[in-house]
């Protein structure tokens, strides 16, 4: 491939038996691996991303717009599923964690290279797999990505193969987090302690439990769906005894834990990039590494939130509204530790900061309008509306799709050798985030106003701010695809990147551009922390 | 910790996580079993005294059997007795075989009788009932596929005994498909009394 060989300085690169695509789907280095994730979330991203412009489009007048009522369901149900599964879950931990995490341990790869090799098989066979079930059967499932009985279990469209397709996908997300839990425990470098670790190594390991303890919960959640359709058991089917709210619970169970396997890696680029920009240490490291988990671990508590309006116990209600605020605590002591951080920094601002000061604002105001959901109150009024819709994807994709441009900024060029302009990076994420504000914040005030979600019609009097968000949707996309352009030409043909130029002082900035096959000549003594940054050099 | 030796530790860590994940794949099935019981508590009962304790018994005495020898292969091996470990590990294998074959005349019994997922008769009568069947069919069927799949590492293990690949001083593996064993073994211990022996 011509792209190997504009690669500057070969690196993992050039180092190989084997050439031609088996040099890579056959690889098992961690940094091929977390490439091959890259491309593959980065091109379902931008799948999902076209998916909700067509969306948008059909919902910018009134009745029917581009589409009939149907595609828009199948439409709507695709775009949750491939954002969800295969970008935003696998997203950041399958991509850079492979890509760095050993790195910044010290270790020279995976503990299990093989069985990371293996997730990476089950990502593209599972999506393979979805993709399949788009187009044969009875049509791309119109379920929404939730899968809710009894509706699921009922309707002609290719649902099975899907929901199958999703739980092969779980199987590699808990293979990835079993990998990830015992590198971290086994292979860290002499003289990393659990306190040097990076920030992101940290919200790695966080996730990674989520992924291996919630995880096994839709496995047996989506199984369950499969029989409902093949074998008929009617567990779920009120008529013959089920009850459709345990498989909200059970659903749940998992995806609102899943909520932070999406957002807490997000958190730990942020944790990563905010220090070196500002050339000031962590502020609060103990608290940011201690919030990852009790996110972690209260996050899993809150599934009931989703459910206020279907019948729970007041009890039930209250409960759940209690234990969703608590979640607020450890994720606001990130965003104030974060600001901290900042005061009194050297701020350089260059594309990485950006978006990772822009995942700031975003995530807090997708994270403030989420108190309005969790509590019961207010949720009654705004249930299943686009306020939701807003909210998630303030959280979604203002955190966490923000925090994955952000570490591909900062840490890609890393890994190839080269970089991307500066100036088209500056442009494209001011469209980003304007677009972003103006498509998102209209949603919210729309759900405020009453519209309800996945609804393929609407009042008139939705018709203004409904155009105002669909042309917002041009603005985010036009900056999308001015960073994804940037990004791949800069990578592949731009300036060589070397040494390090952030100044950053975690491990993975002490080795060659690009890194060598075997990361580390020898295995490194580490002396001190990964904020600590006495002695690296300014750039 | 570089990756050239072989971290045994670090592959049993690996294992235990997975094993977690397995339990609470069944851990689902179970929250269905103990919220429908509260709801159906008397069809729950009248179900179980339809399934034959016989079987159920037989197969837990077989299931225990076999995690006994697939144990004693681990210390056979750490002590190089590589006959020994092969002829433990075939009985594994063999028990599994035996768990198959009575569950299935247990199933094809059931089958006979008109009980089956989605069967009229079911469907007729009352709901808890048809609950209790669909969770029995699920549970064990699951069981069932997670035998197979235990039974197929067995029988991959003892090759690898044979050609040596698993030895003396690199038995982590064997090890780890024992754990796994465990596991299915461990599943059934709360499959037998939860289905079979439920007032």
């Amino acid at each position: 491939m011509s792209q190997q060989t504009a690669m500057a300085e070969g690196g993992f690169w050039r180092d190989t038996g084997k050439t031609g695509i088996g040099a890579w789907i056959f690889s098992t280095d961690h940094k091929r691996i977390g490439l091959m994730y890259l491309y593959c979330v980065l091109g379902f991203f931008l799948v999902g991303a076209f998916l909700g412009l067509l969306i948008r489009l059909e919902l910018m007048a009134p009745g029917p717009t581009i589409m009939t009522a149907q595609t828009y369901n199948a439409m709507f149900t695709v775009h949750g599923v491939v954002m969800i599964f295969l970008f935003i879950i696998p997203g950041i931990p399958a991509s850079f964690g492979n890509l760095v995490l050993p790195i910044q341990l010290g270790a020279r790869d995976v503990a299990f290279p093989r069985v990371n090799l293996f997730s990476w098989w089950l990502y593209a066979i599972g999506a393979i797999i979805v993709l399949i079930s788009l187009f044969t059967g009875g049509g791309a499932p119109d379920t929404g990505w939730t899968f809710y009985v009894p509706f699921s279990a009922r309707t002609t469209t290719n649902v099975s193969l899907a929901v199958f397709g999703v739980f092969v996908l779980g199987f590699s997300s808990i293979l990835t987090g079993i990998n990830f839990i015992t590198t971290i425990h086994r292979m860290r470098a002499p003289g990393m302690t659990w306190t040097r670790i990076p920030l992101f190594a940290w919200s790695l390991y966080a996730t990674a439990w989520v992924q291996v303890l919630a995880t096994p919960i839709i496995a047996i959640t989506l199984l369950l769906v499969v029989t409902e359709r093949i074998l008929g058991l009617g567990l779920f089917d009120p008529t013959r005894g089920g009850d459709p709210v345990m498989y909200q619970h059970m659903f749940w169970i998992y995806s609102h834990p899943a909520v932070y396997i999406m957002i807490l890696p997000g958190m730990g680029v942020i944790s990563d990039i905010i220090p070196v920009f500002s050339r000031k240490p962590i502020f609060g490291y103990k608290m940011i590494a201690f919030s990852s988990l009790a996110i972690a671990a209260a996050g899993s508590a809150v599934w009931g939130h989703h459910m206020y309006t279907s019948g729970m116990s007041d009890l039930g209600v209250l409960v759940f509204s209690f234990l969703t605020f608590i979640v607020a605590i450890p994720s606001a002591i990130k965003v104030f530790n974060w600001v901290s951080t900042m005061y009194k920094g050297s701020i350089s601002l260059e594309a990485p900061m950006l978006f990772a000061l822009s995942f700031i604002l975003l995530f807090s105001i997708g994270g403030l309008s989420g108190l309005i959901l969790g509590a019961a109150s207010t949720d009654i009024h705004v249930h299943d509306t686009h306020f939701v819709v807003g909210h998630f994807h303030y959280v979604m994709f203002g955190g966490t799709g923000f925090a994955f441009f952000a570490a591909a900024h900062y840490w890609l060029p890393k890994y190839f050798g080269r970089r991307y302009k500066e100036k088209p990076a500056i442009v494209g994420w001011v469209f980003m985030f304007i677009g972003f504000n103006i498509l998102y914040f209209t949603m919210q005030v729309l759900g405020m106003e009453g519209m309800p979600r996945r609804y393929y019609d609407y009042l008139p009097e939705f018709a203004r701010l409904n155009f105002v968000a669909t042309v917002g949707s041009w603005i985010l996309l036009t900056g999308v695809a001015i960073v994804v352009w940037n990004l791949w030409r800069g990578l592949f043909t731009g300036e060589p990147f070397t040494g390090n130029p952030w100044g950053g002082a975690s491990l993975e900035w002490s080795i060659p551009t690009p890194p060598p096959t075997e990361n580390f000549e020898e295995d490194p003594v580490v002396t001190h922390g990964p904020y600590d940054f006495k002695g690296v050099g300014v750039p | 910790m570089s990756h050239l030796e072989k971290d045994s530790f670090g592959a049993k860590l690996g294992m235990w996580l997975f094993l977690f994940t397995e339990m609470l794949l069944f851990g689902g099935v179970f929250i269905l079993y103990s919220v429908y019981l509260t709801r159906y508590p008397k069809e729950f009962g009248l179900g179980g005294h339809q399934l034959d304790l016989v079987y159920g018994a037989t197969n837990t005495v077989v299931l225990l059997s076999s995690s006994l020898l697939a144990a004693m292969s681990v210390t056979a091996i750490k002590t190089g007795a590589k006959k020994l470990t092969l002829g433990l590990l075939s009985g594994t294998v063999g028990c599994a075989f035996i768990f198959l074959g009575i569950k299935y005349l247990e199933w094809s019994a059931k089958f006979h009788h008109g009980i089956y997922p989605n069967a009229p008769k079911l469907i007729a009568g009352p709901p808890g009932e048809s609950i209790f069947f669909s969770l029995y069919y699920l549970t064990t069927g699951l069981h069932g596929i997670h035998v197979i799949v235990g039974a197929v590492l067995m029988s991959w293990t003892a090759v690898m005994v044979h050609k040596e690949r698993i030895n003396v001083t690199d038995n982590v593996t064997l090890e780890n498909v024992t754990l796994y064993w465990h596991l299915v073994d461990l599943v059934w211990i709360f499959i037998f009394p939860l289905y079979y022996l439920i007032l």
